[in-house]
């Protein structure tokens, strides 16, 4: 008699968007994993489409709600790339700034309520603030600062205004950002007691041999700039993009999985970014990291908690940085004269690469628009990570072995609503 | 006594708005305090059984399937409350409405026929009966706050339904319209942002939907003298609310001039 298991998880819980997970396992044979994104596709690349290239970054921000900064970022550096115009100067570090801002306030988000709750066995991080009131009040503390960044130089959390295809609207004055620095002291100190505090977690052993994939840049730890860059020989410029990565469109998936031509599945988002980009961090960052045991480069993938926790020291200390030097910049905007042309964009989202081309009228009008989002190309990564970890829990009982599933999910802090442009999860047992 | 029960659903949209509770980074514990989160899958595993006192909905419907959930929510909820302008106007993704959709999915989508949609993108309100409905791109989590407790506590929220350019007067900000001839929706687009392009030195771009009888013609021909062409006015009218009644019909209006007249 065959022992049939199925174990299905219809709608993923703590991930942003609409998702689904389910595997099927015959006599510990595993016969199928999947994992699906059902959320509604909204037609982002199609209805760009004749709109101003001025529309960019306030539209396509609406693809996500909790990273809008990617969005825009990518858009303007995109649309910079096809007029021929370079922001450089204190736009360009305000441009780091903002995005400090958003990688604090996601990676709070997500270190907090979404993820620790899976390694502290609660169902939420307000049913973990029952228990440890003070922990999760630290997190939303946290994720506060980053947002108060956000707010001050875009104008709002969700959705910022503030940012435009050759600079911003407004730039804001020093005293303005020094009102910042207090609170950032302090999520300074927060943030080492978060890596403290999420590096004392129990780890499920796991030693994959991923193809990180991120952006690297000569001098800082990547935001906006740089080339895109592998541990498996990548070397080349954003404007390549497509000549080595593909996106296939599969049934059961309205979003597009992304591979490596000829290669496969790739990992892109912090344990990439962190292993390709370690000696970027700040000494403190590189400190805090190896006190908790995490080495340069990190192959388990349940331990991205801890190096967004490094990256979120990371980003206090960087916007610090910034502030510090910051000079109200002359211009608001570098001028630009519109012309027709292609423009290539990537910047490090929260979640990882995020990637736009456009092609340009002479009107200034879009003719045609590429977005490829982190948790796209993360798709087929978190497919072979839960067949990994079911080969190695199949003797746990099935809803101990969905919560350890989708907790692989939510290693990848999946943003569904961005990667349809995903999650449900399944368990079969045969 | 028993919590009220809170629950928030989502359909296509972003997660904006529902991020917005989670926003409420001060007062988040204390709303879990007062309310029962009984399904809320972006923030907790936990899924307590209908019936809810009160729920929240963000995004619109696009898709067959969408259209029976929503039914169902509304089954099991006492008090509907949609959340931005997905689920009050059809969003950004209702711009598909003015269009065919099988070409949409033929350029995103290498098979068209995975894919199962809607030929259009429409608000919670155009399928069931809705409570209340909180407009914003997305919305303000102070309205938010504003009006869950107003509705635990029965009564009516307070959301001014006046237009931007009373929240600019009451911040002092000069008029951008008057001051350097920048184009703004600030003045038949609903309040709620404080007037925060105005701020920013840039004309508002309608976040918040048609104001309360906004008189959308009379700003249009302000535009116009302003140097705007039709097709720059019906970019203006169609963006996160452009399925609004009010939004929709001043963008026709332009769309037909150029189709009448040849006017660009």
């Amino acid at each position: 008699m065959t022992n049939a298991r199925e174990i299905s998880v219809e709608y993923l819980a703590r991930v942003e968007g609409e998702g689904s997970m389910r595997v099927e396992v015959i006599d510990d044979h595993i016969e199928h994993v999947e994992f699906s994104i059902f959320e509604p596709p909204r037609f982002f690349e199609a209805f760009l489409r004749g709109r101003p290239l001025t529309d960019a970054p306030d539209i396509t921000a609406r693809i996500c709600g909790i990273c809008p900064i990617a969005y825009q970022m990518s858009s303007v550096h995109a649309m910079e790339d096809a007029l021929g115009v370079t922001v450089g100067g204190s736009l360009r570090e305000l441009r780091r700034l903002i995005y400090c801002g958003e990688w604090i306030e996601s990676h709070a988000l997500h270190i907090y309520l979404l993820h620790a709750p899976d390694f502290l066995g609660y169902q939420s991080g307000i049913h973990m603030a029952a228990d440890h009131r003070d922990v999760v009040e630290r997190g939303l503390r946290l994720k506060k600062a980053g947002n108060a960044i956000v707010g001050l130089v875009g104008g709002r959390e969700i959705h910022p205004i503030n940012v435009k295809v050759g600079g911003f609207y407004r730039t804001p004055t020093k005293k303005e950002l020094e009102a910042l620095v207090p609170e950032l002291e302090w999520a300074r100190e927060a943030a080492v007691a978060t890596i403290r505090f999420v590096g004392g977690f129990d780890f499920p052993d796991a030693e994959m041999d991923f193809e990180f994939v991120s952006l690297s840049h000569p001098d800082e730890y990547p935001f906006n700039e740089g080339r895109i860059v592998s541990n498996k020989g990548i070397d080349i410029a954003v404007s390549e993009y497509n000549d080595f990565f593909v996106e296939e469109h599969v049934e059961r998936s309205n979003a597009l999985h992304s591979r490596i031509r000829d290669r496969g599945a790739y990992h892109v988002g912090p344990l990439a970014r962190y292993a390709l980009n370690f000696d970027k961090l700040t000494p403190l960052a590189q400190t805090m990291a190896r006190e908790v045991g995490l080495d340069p480069v990190c192959m388990n993938p349940f331990k991205s908690i801890i190096v967004r926790s490094v990256e979120t020291l990371y980003a206090v200390e960087e916007a610090l940085r910034i502030i510090d030097e910051y000079e109200q910049p002359v211009a608001r905007v570098v001028p630009y004269a519109v012309r027709e042309g292609e423009g290539h964009g990537a910047t490090e989202a929260p979640r990882g690469l995020l990637y736009h081309r456009y092609r340009v009228h002479d009107d200034g009008r879009i003719a045609d628009a590429q977005i490829v989002p982190p948790t796209a190309q993360n798709q087929l990564t978190i497919e072979s990570d839960l067949r990994y970890v079911l080969e190695r829990h199949l003797e746990l009982p099935d809803d101990e072995l969905a919560w350890v599933l989708e907790q692989s999910i939510r290693n990848y802090d999946p943003c569904i609503s961005c990667a349809t442009h995903f999650l449900d999860l399944t368990v079969e047992r045969g | 006594m028993a919590l009220p029960t809170l629950a928030v659903h989502k359909f296509a949209s972003c997660d904006g708005c529902q991020l917005s509770l989670l926003d409420l980074e001060d007062e988040l514990l204390a709303v879990a305090g007062v309310v029962q989160i009984a399904n809320f899958m972006e923030a907790s595993r936990e899924v307590l059984p209908p019936p809810y006192d009160v729920t929240l909905v963000e995004g619109s419907i696009t898709t067959a399937h969408d259209a029976e959930r929503i039914k169902q929510i509304r089954e099991e909820t006492g008090v509907l409350i949609t959340i931005g302008a997905c689920a009050t106007a059809g969003g950004i993704q209702a711009l598909r409405n003015w269009k065919d959709v099988d070409d949409f999915t033929r350029y995103v989508y290498a098979h068209p026929a995975y894919i199962e949609t809607l030929q259009t993108s429409t608000p919670v309100a155009d399928h069931v009966a809705v409570d209340f409905e909180l407009r914003g791109c997305p919305v303000s989590k102070h309205q938010l706050l504003e009006v869950l407790v107003a509705f635990l506590q029965g009564r009516r929220p307070n959301v001014p339904t006046y237009s931007v350019c009373v929240e600019c007067k009451l911040k002092g900000n000069p008029c951008v319209m008057v001051a350097h001839g920048t184009p703004c929706l600030g003045p038949v687009t609903q309040a709620g942002c404080d007037a925060l392009c105005p701020t920013y030195d840039r004309g508002c771009f309608g976040c918040f939907g048609p104001m309360e009888s906004p008189n959308t013609g009379s700003l249009a021909d302000q535009w116009k003298a302003m140097g705007a062409s039709e097709r720059d006015l019906i970019d203006a009218f169609r963006n996160f609310n452009a399925w609004s009644d009010a939004f929709r019909k001043e963008s026709d209006r332009h769309q037909t001039s150029i189709e009448i007249g040849g006017v660009r």
